[in-house]
């Protein structure tokens, strides 16, 4: 059962607003992904049992749509985009890098928990190619280089300016 | 309000406007503001109320111009004057030269007319031009028109006849005619009657609808609204990629504006017609572009395909007729209506009429969104518009229509960008995403990756595609090994043609082009990997493995 917390109550009042209609589960688990963090299962068989929908259902749909998360993520994410253009322009060499640079493989998490790795299909930002989304940033025409000063400044806390 | 209202609106704002001597448009769009678009808007604000000519000039957050690749880009009216690469630092110097001295700032400046002298905008009219968040922006350049002549003079009988006399097809990829399509809808008498605006732009390397709502998210929600006076619905969905959160707040904000002035809602404009419009997320499944799949995805359930028929204009959303249509489609019917059918049928090519956006990136020198009349040639998209390919190297293909799309060689430059040309030598039209791709790249390694998202985002209904695609990515995987046998090209080519013709929906049927295309038209590329053991490209094979293609 989740816990009886602030962010239950967002989500009550969210399924309240969309009068617990079942045709809006995507919504509903992109509103507890947004305010967990990640779907784990108690968020959706909480949502299963609000929504009077089979948890299989609900399992099913999280599984399906490639969005959301069924794992905690690190507390720093860094998402490459494998988009087309990217691809042609070689984000798959600052991917390798990151993997070689910190240990981890794309879906993965170190295991200190600082750090997730993950590829995504097209985040629409290709005349920027190679694109790399860091915590939220999406830095256009990433090179290995500047991608890992990023992540090395933000795992050590610090914050620098890249373009 | 009422529909003579917004005649009134349009007009004080015009007069509004005609009290700026100039105009600076700066691209807020989400291929500008990673690179400090918002920064720069804020730092117009500050310099023109330091050098004291904010009287005088308007500074505006805009939508997309185009160049994408020289964000963030800035414009200013009167003139045109398009800066390029703007920063904070330089905006000073452009305030003060441009505005107050009134000497553009020439090595700053955008000098390259050839990217626009081929395009034609018309889905894109006001992109880069108005405020999106602003809906009195959208009506002073003659938006909602369209909707109040519909309401005031236009039977939905007539509306349907326009678009169909305009010969305007779907762009979301089949090119089904529009006209055509509303007919079905409207002839069925079940009710309620619901639109899906598919804003769910799955194609890795296409971003033409994102920068449409981004740009101009009010011409949708008016398509939506004409398209529903013509069919008779009361409630329309607009799905809309999670992974595009700056289109969906600037859709959320044209949504609520749109309310407010009474033109969604109960009593639209106090007609008594009945439209809303809400927002429906999807969560990153490339098949949820298939009509049937996306219906099953507003539904709140996977988005699995279901066989045809029935068609949605039929039993769609709920068991109910759906009309369902791309965004840029609809963004066309604002123009149909003030303009007339027949006016739009000669744009474009007899068969294909109109314009077509592109998101046109990979190895080439102006990257960019760009639209473009129907019936264009690909040389004239690649070399005029996009300036050709960067660094001296050699073009070798140009990939059309994302991942279910075709491959195409140098030879077939020559080819008309139209459904049937397009169709015909193994590409489609897709959602329009044309990637260049340069000697640099690997044919083979292409293929294999285009395969590999299908692989990835096949949903696993029907057997051709779930297990088909799989064997296709194991026969490139050896190939790529060094152990590929001549047999093999054979399988691929079996194979593919299997997964066409038997796969349940579009995503099947157009998964295994990149395949058949590179093999008809690279075929040589194949053989040297498997006889030779070598890459053309020197991108497979690398220290043995796999380096580049995992």
């Amino acid at each position: 059962m989740l816990k009886d917390d602030k962010r239950r109550e967002l989500l009550d009042k969210f399924m309240r607003q969309h009068g617990y209609d079942d045709s809006a589960l995507l919504e509903i688990l992109h509103k507890a992904q947004e305010l967990y963090g990640y779907l784990d299962n108690e968020s959706l068989m909480y949502v299963a049992q609000s929504l009077n929908l089979p948890p299989s259902h609900v399992y099913g749909v999280a599984t399906f749509y490639s969005f959301f998360k069924l794992k905690a993520p690190g507390e720093h994410v860094v998402t490459g985009c494998l988009g087309t253009a990217c691809y042609v322009k070689g984000v798959e060499q600052i991917m390798q890098a990151v993997e070689r640079e910190f240990n981890i493989k794309r879906g993965e998490s170190t295991t200190d928990g600082k750090l997730s790795l993950f590829v995504t299909r097209c985040i629409g930002a290709c005349a920027m190619a190679p694109s790399v989304v860091i915590d939220g940033e999406v830095i256009g025409k990433a090179t290995p280089e500047v991608v890992l000063t990023r992540i090395k400044s933000l795992l050590g806390g610090v914050k620098v300016e890249t373009r | 309000m009422k529909l003579g209202d917004l005649q009134k609106i349009a007009e004080h704002e015009v007069d509004f406007e005609r009290a700026y001597k100039h105009r600076i448009n700066v691209c807020c769009s989400s291929g500008c503001v990673p690179f400090g678009a918002f920064d720069v808007l804020k730092a117009f604000q500050e310099a023109v109320q330091e050098f004291g000519v904010e009287k005088e000039c308007k500074v505006a957050r805009t939508g997309c111009v185009g160049t994408c690749a020289v964000g963030p880009a800035v414009v200013i009216e009167p003139g045109d004057y398009l800066y390029q690469s703007v920063t904070p630092d330089k905006v000073r110097q452009i305030v003060r030269d441009h505005i107050v001295l009134g000497l553009p700032v020439k090595d700053m400046l955008y000098q390259n007319e050839a990217f626009f002298k081929k395009q034609h905008r018309l889905v894109l009219r006001n992109a880069g031009k108005i405020d999106p968040t602003r809906i009195q922006d959208y009506i002073a350049a003659g938006g909602y028109a369209a909707l109040v002549k519909c309401l005031a003079t236009m039977t939905p009988q007539g509306v349907i006849y326009e678009v169909a006399t305009s010969g305007l097809r779907g762009r979301g990829g089949a090119g089904f005619p529009t006209g055509q399509k509303w007919g079905l809808v409207a002839r069925t008498h079940n009710t309620p009657k619901y639109i899906v605006a598919n804003l769910d732009e799955g194609d890795p390397g296409v971003f033409a609808n994102r920068t449409l709502a981004e740009a101009d998210p009010h011409a949708i929600l008016e398509g939506m609204l004409v398209a529903a006076y013509a069919i008779g619905a009361e409630k329309g969905y607009l799905y809309i990629r999670a992974e595009y959160p700056l289109a969906i707040e600037t859709l959320q904000k044209a949504i609520a504006q749109a309310r407010a002035m009474s033109l969604l809602g109960d009593n639209v404009l106090e007609t008594g017609f009945k439209f809303d419009v809400e927002l429906r997320f999807g969560a990153g499944a490339f098949v949820a572009g298939e009509e049937t799949a996306i219906l099953a995805s507003v539904e709140g359930r996977r988005a699995m395909p279901r066989p045809r028929p029935p068609y949605p204009a039929n039993s769609g959303l709920w068991g109910k007729p759906t009309l369902i249509q791309n965004v840029e489609t609809l963004a066309n019917i604002p123009l149909i209506v003030l303009n007339g059918g027949s006016w739009f049928s000669k744009i474009g090519t007899a068969r294909c009429t109109g314009t077509k956006c592109f998101s046109l990136t990979g190895k080439i020198n102006n990257p960019g969104l760009i639209e473009v009349p129907m019936g264009i040639t690909l040389r004239e998209v690649v070399f005029d518009v996009g300036g050709g390919v960067p660094d001296g190297r050699k073009f070798k293909a140009v990939l059309v229509g994302g991942p279910s799309g075709g491959c195409l060689p140098e030879t077939l430059l020559e080819l008309p960008i139209d459904y049937e040309s397009l169709a015909h030598v193994g590409a489609i039209m897709g959602s329009g995403g044309i990637v260049v791709i340069d000697d640099h790249s690997c044919m083979v390694d292409t293929a294999k990756f285009f395969t590999d998202f299908c692989v990835d985002e096949s949903c696993g209904k029907c057997t051709p595609c779930r297990a088909g695609l799989v064997k296709i990515k194991e026969v490139f995987e050896s190939v790529i090994r060094g152990e590929g046998k001549l047999e093999d090209l054979a399988t691929l080519e079996k194979s593919s043609v299997y997964i066409r013709d038997a796969s349940l929906c579009g995503l099947g049927q157009t998964a295994p082009n990149p395949v058949i295309t590179t093999l008809r038209y690279f075929k040589d590329e194949y053989v040297k990997h498997i006889v030779d053991k070598t890459c053309p490209a020197g991108k497979c094979f690398k220290n043995g493995k796999e380096a580049d293609t995992q």
